[in-house]
């Protein structure tokens, strides 16, 4: 029955396809543009009318919808304000983008897609909850400031002004924003650890469905704020992730690079230890290795995690090292680097001042996408219990914590939303970067639309 | 007329780059007749292959047409129906490109690759059709032309893959063939081949072409008609005899004059003069492969030796034993009578100095990342220890030595500049080192006729002020005879001949040099006809070479 339901809408679609461009080309006194419209095309464009239709018609439904009914249509109307809000603000985004800046960054903006514009807002939302999740203290503001300052000076003396003022600029903004968030104090209404009154509140803070407003986004089954524990997550994951790619990136790029400058000898045995490395599973290694990591770190749970981010970050590098190996064999025949080396330059310049400025595109696309994986393995390590550990709040933990929640989908949607939103955080993040990365890749191969 | 092919009216095509569309092409008119051929030419930019492109009614990506009319054989093709225009590729128009080696499915045989076009347009049968490939390939004279047809791309020779290509575009008998650049890549010895076979196939079956290229000689071997086209405007039209003898705008007898740049010749060598490089009895090897058998030369100061041959004979192999890239197996290099160490890495700082390159490809010879002041900039702080404003100083006077003023090109980008600007920059590059002798490799092969002639200009002076030596390494027989003092012809990793210039291009010579001599076109519309009656068709390109081993 359900064949033949599929196979109506077929042909159905074929049909209304056919209609479509007739239509156009009537309309149209013949244009190339219906003219030649394959029937293939015109059945893609009836189907994506008949699914847009289908979305009107049960968002409708779905708003109207009262009592026990209603349910059945909740993460469907979460999914679709969802994609319009994230539109709407990916938009606003890119024109902003476009008002302010500088010339060449008002040019990027302008040829952005709506993708990579909403791709990189979530990215600056998610540094911007990690970063000040808790209170800021004034030593950091102090610290950062004199950095800052160092940097500019370092770079002044190299005798570059205007890359100085640039860095000083930066600098400056940050500081304004953090002393901004000293007094507006920190994104998150409790502590990560700290047990409140009520548990298991409902998530949505509507009284009548069980939620309760001083909590929006409820509490697990201790008490713990479910929306403290989402922002402190943000600074203990992205930030656990970002400290492991940068050093997979580290490892990986360096070696890489090295082996493809030197070749020879050290190429072989450092390609052949990494092959060896990549045929181990990837999770089942780390899972392993960390097994043996807990029995060192023995209580010192901050041990574990400096452990859990060498070990992903070495397993990592192995991906690093074939792309960076790669990217960098391309770059070592070129006749500059040639004419570096007939000019008796040293491995370090070779290396860091003729090659690693020509592998920048695809290693830095490269590191939005370990990102994600890193990231992901982490999420998952901290679900199987291995990971960062409690109290420290993590979204992985949190979706384990809250996971037997899932099953209350079919008649309690708020209830099950607790799991999701930790989920929901890691998937957001993953695909924003995604985006952006896909659009950098797209820039760097020079493909015009 | 009736037999008019293509008729193309006010042509107009534009390229999108950083947001806007620029013309490319303001307003061109072109006929084409049934069984004729119509020389393009025009320096890179010019818009030659947009041209040859759009006479298919087809443009490339970021491109469009945005007024005017291509009609063939009656047909507009700017509103034809998708299903038109494939009635119409590759049955009726065909298309050669430049490089046949990137233009074939590595994946699949010639023969495979060939039939493709006639059961698609259900021309011909598959068998039928292997069969006329056979013959065509015996008709372009490719060797064993009922075996070749089965080896895949890359087990056939560039020379012998540019036929195979013209075979493919003949398949269907097509009434238009679009030449871009077809030989450009090819050494002259094959390159003479190549013009022959086409020019006798497009004349047996009366097809009419379109033969882009940029030099001059062989365009007047191949059309009946000439066009010459400047940044996107036609200059001038003529048959190929009136325009050969009587141009009649400044641009065109500009690119008929190129050729004359001749240097006058040096007093000979003083004997027993220490040379500034010599080569002994150098023997190189890549791995197993013996590529270098007892090269010798010397290069004195000031002078120029070029060293010509055809690719594969050993050339840049030479200047790699020279620099130290290959450490040849036996025999010395000596700088100033002292002999060097022979692998570059056991060389001193001053000893590298000594030796700079000049690179073929400007593109890949120069870092894409890095400022003008920077590439000028390193040799001259890493030699000369200068840095700040001492260096950007010595900077600014390299720059104005190869005639770029350095206030507007210190801070720019490689990719900011044109093809001749480049090579400057990378003759800059090899000045701040300061060196007594300076390899060329191949540095005007890439480049247009009047920019190479510039670049040339820029050496011949630059070696006078400078009392540089050079090694000249080109396959192009008229750069040697503007520029150098001295020849060395190469022939499979051994010197077969050298000497002097003027020896050199005076006969007897080794039969080899002869062949090399007799291979480069003139601007003589009969020269392709008189060669072809002196030698006969089968003693000319790879056949020859092939007897003479």
């Amino acid at each position: 029955m359900t064949v033949l339901y599929i196979a109506l809408m077929i042909v159905g679609c074929v049909g209304l396809g056919w209609v479509f461009r007739f239509t156009g080309q009537r309309i149209s006194d013949n244009a190339p543009y219906f003219r030649d419209m394959g029937l293939g095309s015109a059945f893609g464009f009836a189907l994506g009318m008949v699914v847009l239709l289908w979305v009107v018609v049960t968002y409708y439904r779905g708003i109207t919808a009262e009592g026990q009914d209603a349910n059945k249509y909740f993460f469907f109307l979460v999914a679709v304000h969802g994609l319009i809000a994230f539109s709407v603000l990916a938009y606003f985004f890119r024109v902003l983008g476009t008002l302010i800046g500088s010339e060449g960054s008002k040019k990027v903006f302008r040829n952005m897609p709506l993708t990579a514009s909403f791709g990189i807002v979530i990215i600056l939302a998610y540094a911007f909850v990690s970063l000040f999740a808790g209170q800021i203290s004034v030593t950091t503001i102090v610290i950062v400031g004199v950095i800052g300052l160092i940097i500019a000076e370092i770079v002044r003396a190299g005798g570059d002004g205007d890359a100085a003022k640039g860095i000083g600029a930066a600098f400056g903004i940050a500081i304004v924003i953090m002393i901004v968030m000293f007094f507006v104090g920190p994104l998150a209404p409790y502590g990560q650890e700290e047990v409140l009154a009520k548990a298991n509140v409902v998530p949505g803070g509507n009284p009548a469905m069980g939620g309760d407003p001083e909590f929006p986004l409820g509490t697990d089954q201790i008490g713990r704020d479910i929306l403290s524990r989402l922002i402190y997550g943000a600074q203990n994951t992205v930030g656990i992730a970002f400290a492991t790619t940068v050093l997979s990136f580290l490892i990986g790029g360096s070696l890489g690079l090295l082996a493809a400058t030197l070749g020879g000898w050290l190429d072989q045995v450092v390609s052949r230890a990494v092959d060896v490395l990549m045929a181990i599973p990837a999770l089942i290694f780390a899972l392993l290795l960390m097994t043996i990591a807990s029995a060192w770190a023995g209580s010192e749970k901050w041990l574990l995690t400096v452990f859990m981010v060498i070990i992903i970050a070495v397993i990592d590098s192995t991906r690093v090292f074939r792309l960076s190996r790669a990217v960098g064999l391309n770059i070592v025949v070129m006749d500059y680097i040639e004419a570096a080396k007939l000019r008796g330059e040293g491995l370090s310049y070779l290396i860091f001042r003729e090659i690693l400025p020509n592998a920048t595109a695809p290693l830095l696309a490269e590191f939005g996408l370990r990102f994600c994986f890193v990231f992901l393995t982490i999420a998952s390590l901290s679900f199987l219990g291995v990971g960062i550990q409690p109290p420290l709040a993590d979204w992985g933990t949190m979706v384990k914590d809250l996971a037997q929640f899932i099953n209350f989908a079919a008649f309690a949607p708020q209830v099950a939303s607790a799991p999701l939103l930790a989920a929901g955080a890691i998937a957001l993040l993953t695909v924003a970067v995604n985006f952006v990365v896909d659009w950098m890749l797209h820039k760097s191969s020079g493909l015009k639309e | 007329m009736s037999d008019l092919l293509v008729k193309i009216r006010d042509l107009k095509i534009e390229g999108r780059s950083d947001e806007i569309w620029n013309p490319i092409i303001n307003g061109i008119d072109l006929d084409l007749h049934k069984g004729e051929v119509l020389g393009l030419i025009g320096e890179s930019g010019a818009g030659k292959s947009t041209v040859g492109l759009a006479s298919m009614g087809f443009t490339r990506d970021g491109v469009r047409i945005s007024g005017g009319s291509v009609e063939f054989d009656g047909i507009d093709l700017l509103t034809a129906s998708a299903a038109v225009k494939r009635g119409l590729l590759g049955k009726r128009i065909a298309y050669v490109a430049q490089s046949a080696a990137a233009s074939f499915n590595p994946a699949h045989k010639l023969l495979d690759q060939h039939t493709e076009g006639p059961v698609q347009h259900g021309v011909m049968s598959k068998g039928d059709s292997e069969k006329d490939g056979m013959e065509l390939y015996r008709k372009l004279r490719l060797p064993d032309p009922d075996s070749i047809g089965f080896r895949y791309p890359h087990q056939v020779s560039g020379g012998q893959l540019q036929r195979a290509m013209t075979a493919m575009a003949m398949a269907c008998r097509p009434d238009l063939i679009i030449f871009d650049e077809p030989t450009t890549a090819l050494d002259v010895t094959t390159q003479i081949e190549v013009l022959a076979s086409i020019r006798e196939i497009v004349e047996e079956y009366n097809t009419a072409a379109i033969y882009i290229t940029h030099d001059l000689a062989v365009v007047a071997q191949m059309a009946d008609r000439i066009k010459v086209l400047l940044k996107g405007d036609e200059v001038e039209e003529a048959d190929t005899r009136t325009m050969l003898s009587d141009p009649q705008e400044d641009y065109t007898k500009s690119l008929w004059a190129v050729r004359e740049f001749q240097r006058p010749a040096k007093p000979a060598v003083i004997t027993g003069a220490t040379p500034v490089v010599a080569v002994k009895n150098v023997t190189a090897a890549y791995g197993k492969i013996p590529v270098l058998h007892d090269v010798s030369f010397d290069i004195h100061e000031g002078r120029t030796v070029a060293v010509v041959g055809e690719s594969g004979s050993g050339k840049s192999t030479t200047a790699r034993c020279i620099t130290g890239l290959l450490p040849p197996k036996q025999g010395v290099i000596e700088f100033d009578g002292t002999p060097m160490p022979l692998d570059y890495r056991k060389r001193t700082k001053d000893q590298l100095r000594q030796a700079q390159m000049i690179y073929q490809m400007a593109d890949t010879a120069l870092n894409p990342r890095k400022s003008i002041g920077e590439i000028i900039g390193r040799p001259v702080q890493f030699y000369g220890g200068l840095s700040g404003k001492a260096k950007r100083r010595r900077v600014d006077e390299l720059l104005d030595q190869i005639e770029l003023p350095g206030d507007q090109y210190h801070d720019r980008l490689p990719s900011e500049l044109s093809g001749g600007q480049k090579q400057r920059i990378g003759i800059a590059r090899a000045l701040a080192a300061e060196p007594k002798f300076i390899i060329c490799d191949e540095v005007t092969s890439a480049l247009d006729q009047l920019v190479a002639e510039g670049i040339l200009r820029l050496l011949a002076r630059l070696q006078d002020e400078l009392k540089l030596s050079y090694m000249f390494i080109t396959h192009d027989l008229a750069t040697v005879r503007s520029i150098a003092d001295e020849v060395v012809v190469m022939k499979d990793g051994k010197v077969v001949e050298q000497g002097p210039k003027n020896e050199m291009f005076t006969p007897p010579h080794h039969p080899y040099t002869d062949l090399l001599l007799s291979s480069v076109p003139e601007m003589d519309p009969d020269w392709l006809d008189k060669v072809l009656a002196d030698r006969g068709v089968d003693n000319i390109g790879d056949a020859a070479v092939g007897k003479m081993n």
